[in-house]
């Protein structure tokens, strides 16, 4: 089978309070769906759809991230099967879409991971604001990403694979100028 | 000590930390903590640079960021110099370089100064109304030299390489400003358990406090109470101090702009230290308590080096130890310029006469003045200065008229009041009142989440000012949800007054006067050119401000509004109110490029896309070019080839053989649910119900006005699945149109769209032994002719992962596209190479795809389309649905202009000298032999040569061009006319039979 090569691969980099890393394979679904879908589509990924903005839902491997009004990005550990589970849903009222390859993920963590992340995205990062847990589609500088807060000092973000050159670099100016 | 005008036991710096720095090439000595202005004034030095228009000399006027004259050239070294710095903003640092402008060869002898002589033949609106004919001069003669003059300061030529940052943040309540009403705000604001944000554009927090040597507070010495506060604060988890930071601009909901001076003040900034960081600020609640500038006074001469503002006078003296003269007079309407004169007399420095232009003054200044020693003349003002690189003395006459008299002096203080800084406050887009009693503009009308507290809001006295900062933030707080603080306000004694003012001309530079009275010293505007301007017919004071220059530039009205407006006003004969006021316009001070682009330059300007196989396309010698943010393989280049020579073996190669073609960059849509296909049927001209599972149809979209917007092959999945391709360039847009018809004329389909363009790696492979290189690779799909036919879909396995294998071709050619998921692109890319190879199989880019392409016929949206061509123009009529009801752009594809005859349709063209490849874009006419201008017909839109046909090949849009085959026209160019045959754009392979194979 041929070999699965990771934008990214063997990047690293930590400074005083802040580390950024790429994360490694995981499985990712961009889901759409009407209300009535709701129901069975929870069935199948066996957890509940977040329903406020800004809120993600964990469930022993997978999280599902409220993007949009009636959109999800799932997450899921590499080989999670996501698609073959919606693959059994009976509603065609939705849309499941594998976006795997589609994005790429960075972790950026330590004490100063906020304010890394803030020199390129406008929004409020503050724990108040955005805890633990929190997630939303925004921006980095010139890139779309989708930021999701695991920890107090730790956060996921995906970008589209080509903008993760970009965005890598932008952290690592941002990381080099506070 | 060397510096003549320190006065030892003056000032807050230690006269143990000296440094040095140059000013022209000559080294100074400083102290730590000296601005560039209170150290050429411990030396002595008044002259500090040249006005802009008639390089007349000009010293310090101010103390701080509203500084006219005094811009300096800075330089650490040849890169990081920045033109421009006001003198009173820049600390000195060891090994500073400082140099003058607007001056030639030097400071003290200026050739420019003739300028100043020949000021009356240049009055308000000279270059408007002296350049302007005959019209050749101007680009021989006019704009060099306008050029050549005009604008201040040099630009430095080397890259800056130093590095400038942003930064983001949040806060419940911003205060700008850390004067005494600021620090009062912030302490009550701290208090509070918001967040609190204190910015001040100075080095230490204290405001004027810093220069006044009497004022106290809560008991305490005003400067004591500063530190203390400051020291609170700081030990406050939940408030952020910003020293050395401007709050320049005021946006939209609460977005406040700051420039953060990081190092521009250390000799030896660590080289992990940015330079300057912008901060974009967004608060819940804004206080501003950015205070008041003192106004000069409008009398002849008031420009000459050695005359300033009287507050700069008591600055210098207080926060820097410094005099700025040894025999000073003082100007005054105001009652602050007193306690300059106070405080300079009790340093040991001579006052040679306060003259006062208000014929009553407060009784406690005069007594003291008297006690002191001080001569006062009430109802006196200064008519003339003399003294040509220094002022060395002034005339002085009673205002009941009578002979003037003459002193001798080196240095003139003066005060005409004080205008509120209202800059934020207006930008905004708050009103203001005018105040007639006080002759100023104050915040009245707010528009955003803000309050103005202090001397900003005209409220002078300090003790009603550090209530007033209690209580607007206490709202503040109340509003935010925080707690309120009941503590009492502080008592302040011996606070200075800051009544009494004058706007408009002083004495002696009245509409009958003809002096130079300066209003405006950065843009060297007096005022009779105000009056000129005026009189000339110019109404709207924001037509007088253009013509006159006044207030434009970096002065942004901190010190020539009130003046000009007073004096626009008179000759108006009209109130101050009537006449209005110019708009504030952001920044309020200069911010550098640097700031504004912080992380953003080199390889951090634009993003760069690179697709999953740009690596192998790096290591097969790519040459890139740029489609949008993309690098694509344009062309590879083997032994010394040259692009033509490249592109000639990649098409022939593929034609006889076969080549590889990463077509990653499409843009990739996923169009998912029930309603699709009806969404599909709306979006694209084409018939899609009966597509069938796994099979692809070539769609056309158009907009509204039924012009062709985008193409692509489109691939049916499933019963409700479509998987869409776009142009590379035209997958945002086409996503965006898409997302914006079902949210506003469907929103009740159940369809639903994805961007999978970065999801999937497309290699294309094309030509006769495209299926032989392919198959052994392909799992779990029939490959053979019948059972995957040209234009269909199927999913399977290529090397182990999961494909979606399209059998299509943008060459002519037997073809498919790879779709597998990007991560797996390189390793599926190798593989295919490494099997195709050995079987003749090349690589071609998007040059030799662009020419095959145009070998068939096939157009690029873009390129062979502008906008303005329908499928009809393009001889695409059968892509569009005849049956179909709706679609976006069935109204305007029937609308008369676009079914009349003449419209431009797409040819081909075949030049007679078939060696001659045409330019793209070259015009079209049907006679080159008669005058120009010749009517055209249309114009090329793709032109190469065709190594395969073994001619040169071209597309058109030419008038009735279907109508037309085998007729000649001709292409005019500038050596030559070309002639050309129409032809039928298919040029290789018209029966079609190739793809088939």
């Amino acid at each position: 089978m041929a070999n699965l090569e990771l934008p990214l691969q063997s990047r690293m980099f930590a400074n005083d309070g802040i580390a950024i890393a790429p994360i490694g394979s995981l499985e990712r679904v961009s889901l759409r769906a009407d209300d009535s879908a709701f129901a069975s589509i929870e069935k199948v990924l066996g957890l509940t759809l977040p329903k406020k903005p800004k809120t993600s839902v964990t469930k022993d491997d997978r999280t599902a991230l409220w993007i949009g009004p009636d959109e999800w990005l799932i997450l899921g550990q590499d080989n999670a099967s996501l698609m073959q589970a919606f693959g059994k849903l009976r509603s065609q009222k939705f849309s499941a879409v594998d976006v795997s390859h589609r994005n790429c993920a960075i972790q950026i963590s330590g004490e100063n991971a906020v304010m890394v992340l803030n020199t390129g995205c406008p929004q409020d990062l503050s724990l108040k604001a955005f805890p633990v847990g929190a997630c939303s589609r925004t921006v980095y500088a010139k890139a779309e990403i989708i930021l999701l807060r695991t920890g107090e000092n730790e956060f996921h973000l995906e970008c589209w694979r080509s903008f993760s050159d970009y965005v890598w670099k932008f952290l690592l100016d941002s990381a080099t100028s506070l | 000590m060397s510096a003549p005008n320190r006065i030892a036991g003056h000032g807050r710096l230690s006269p143990s930390n000296a440094i040095s720095f140059t000013f022209d090439g000559k080294r100074l000595d400083a102290l730590e903590g000296d601005t560039l202005a209170s150290a050429l004034l411990a030396n002595g030095i008044q002259l500090m640079g040249r006005s802009f228009k008639y390089h007349r000399p000009r010293g310090i006027l101010a103390a701080g960021s509203e500084e006219p004259n005094a811009l300096m050239d800075i330089a650490r070294d040849n890169g990081r110099r920045q033109p421009n710095v006001r003198a009173g903003v820049q600390e000195v640092f060891d090994g500073m370089m400082a140099e003058s402008q607007n001056r030639y060869p030097s400071l003290a002898f200026d050739v420019g100064a003739v300028n100043d002589g020949l000021g009356r033949f240049l009055p308000a609106g000279f270059y408007y109304k002296t350049f302007m004919w005959p019209r050749k001069a101007w680009d021989k003669l006019y704009e060099p030299i306008i050029r050549n003059a005009a604008g201040l300061g040099k630009t430095p030529v080397e890259a800056d390489p130093d590095k400038y940052a942003n930064r983001f943040s949040h806060t419940d309540i911003l205060i700008v400003g850390a004067g005494a009403a600021g620090l009062q705000a912030a302490l009550t604001a701290a208090k509070s358990g918001l967040q609190v944000v204190l910015a001040d554009e100075n080095p230490e927090l204290g405001g004027s406090l810093l220069s006044d040597g009497d004022v106290r507070i809560g008991g305490k010495a005003g400067g004591d109470w500063a530190r203390n506060v400051e020291a609170e604060l700081r030990g406050m988890d939940n408030v952020t101090i910003l020293t050395r930071t401007t709050a320049f601009g005021y946006y939209a909901q609460n977005m406040i702009a700051l420039v953060e001076r990081v190092s521009d003040h250390l000799a030896n900034p660590d080289s992990g230290l940015v330079r300057e960081r912008l901060w974009q600020i967004r608060a819940g609640r804004v206080i501003m308590a950015t205070g008041a500038i003192e106004r000069h006074l409008v009398f002849a001469d008031n420009d000459r080096p050695g005359i300033m503002l009287a507050s700069a006078g008591r600055e210098f003296l207080h926060k820097y130890g410094v005099t700025p003269g040894q025999n000073i007079g003082v100007y005054t309407a105001c009652d602050s310029a007193y306690n300059a004169a106070f405080d300079l007399k009790q340093a040991g420095v001579s006052i040679v006469a306060i003259l006062d232009c208000r014929p009553n003054v407060d009784s406690e200044l005069l007594s003291r003045a008297n006690d002191l020693g001080i001569k006062v003349l009430t109802s006196h003002a200064v008519i003339s200065t003399s003294g040509r690189l220094r002022v060395k003395s002034m005339q002085v006459r009673s205002i009941d008229g009578g002979k003037s008299e003459k002193y001798e002096i080196d240095c003139l203080l003066m005060s005409g009041g004080w205008t509120p800084s209202v800059h934020l406050f207006s930008q905004s887009r708050g009103k203001l009142a005018f105040d007639e009693d006080k002759g100023r503009f104050v915040p009245d009308i707010y528009m955003e989440d803000c309050a103005s507290v202090g001397s900003c809001n005209g409220t002078d006295d300090m003790a009603a000012a550090l209530a007033e900062a209690k209580e607007k933030t206490n709202e503040a707080i109340k509003l935010l949800g925080g707690k309120t603080s009941r503590a009492k306000a502080l008592s302040v004694e011996n606070a200075c007054s800051m009544d009494g003012f004058l706007i408009g001309s002083a004495d002696g530079a009245g509409p009958d006067d003809f002096v130079k009275a300066f209003v405006d010293f950065q843009n060297d505007v007096t005022a009779k050119d105000i009056r000129l301007a005026v009189r000339e017919g110019f109404r709207s004071i924001e037509h007088v401000k253009r013509y006159t220059t006044t207030g434009m530039a970096t002065d942004q009205g901190k010190m020539s509004n009130m003046h000009g407006l007073a004096i626009a006003a008179e000759m108006l004969g009209k109130d101050i109110p009537e006449v209005g006021l110019t708009t504030f316009r952001a920044p309020y001070t200069p911010v550098t490029f640097g700031t504004m682009v912080n992380h953003s330059r080199g390889e951090l300007f634009d993003v760069t896309r690179r697709t999953p196989m740009h690596e192998g396309a790096v290591a097969k010698g790519a040459v890139f070019e740029d489609v949008g943010n993309w690098k694509r393989a344009w062309y590879f280049p083997q032994g010394g080839e040259d692009m033509h020579a490249a592109v000639n073996r990649e098409c022939a190669t593929t034609r006889k053989m076969a080549g590889m073609f990463d077509a990653s960059t499409l843009g990739k849509i996923e169009v998912v649910g029930p309603d699709a296909v009806k969404f599909m049927n709306m979006m694209y001209t084409n018939p899609w119900d009966k597509l069938g599972v796994g099979r692809l149809r070539y769609g056309i979209m158009c907009r509204e006005d039924g012009f062709i917007y985008d193409d692509g092959v489109v691939a049916r999945m499933d019963k409700n699945r479509f998987h869409v391709t776009t142009t590379t360039g035209g997958a945002p847009r086409v996503l965006n149109m898409m997302e914006d018809y079902l949210q506003t004329e469907f929103p009740d389909w159940k369809v639903w769209l994805t961007s999978v363009s970065e999801q999937w790696a497309v290699i294309a492979v094309n030509g006769p032994k495209a299926r032989a290189i392919i198959e052994p690779l392909v799992e779990g799909i029939d490959m053979s002719g019948d059972a995957f036919p040209h234009m269909s879909v199927r999913e399977g396995k290529i090397c182990g992962v999961p494909t979606r294998l399209m059998r299509m071709s943008f060459t002519g050619e037997t073809g498919f596209e790879i779709n597998v998921p990007a991560n797996y692109g390189q390793a599926v890319w190798d593989a295919i190479w490494e099997r195709g190879a050995p079987m003749g199989m090349g690589v071609y880019g998007t040059e030799a795809m662009h020419v095959m392409r145009a070998e068939k016929g096939y157009i690029i949206v873009g390129q062979d389309t502008d906008g303005t061509v329908t499928p009809h123009d393009a001889g695409l009529s059968w892509a569009i649905g005849k049956n179909k009801k709706d679609f976006v752009g069935i109204g305007g594809l029937r609308r008369p202009d676009l079914v009349a005859k003449g419209r431009r349709q797409l040819v081909g063209l075949r030049t007679r000298d078939g060696n001659i490849v045409l330019e793209e874009g070259a015009q079209i006419v049907e006679n080159a032999d008669v005058p120009i201008p010749i009517p055209m017909v249309g114009f090329v839109t793709s032109s190469y040569w065709s190594q395969c046909l073994g001619h040169s090949i071209a597309l058109a849009l030419v008038e009735n061009g279907f109508e037309r085959l085998g007729e000649t026209v001709f292409i005019p160019m500038e050596d030559r006319t070309i002639a050309a045959e129409i032809v039928s754009p298919v040029f290789y392979d018209a029966k079609g039979g190739r793809v088939n194979g």
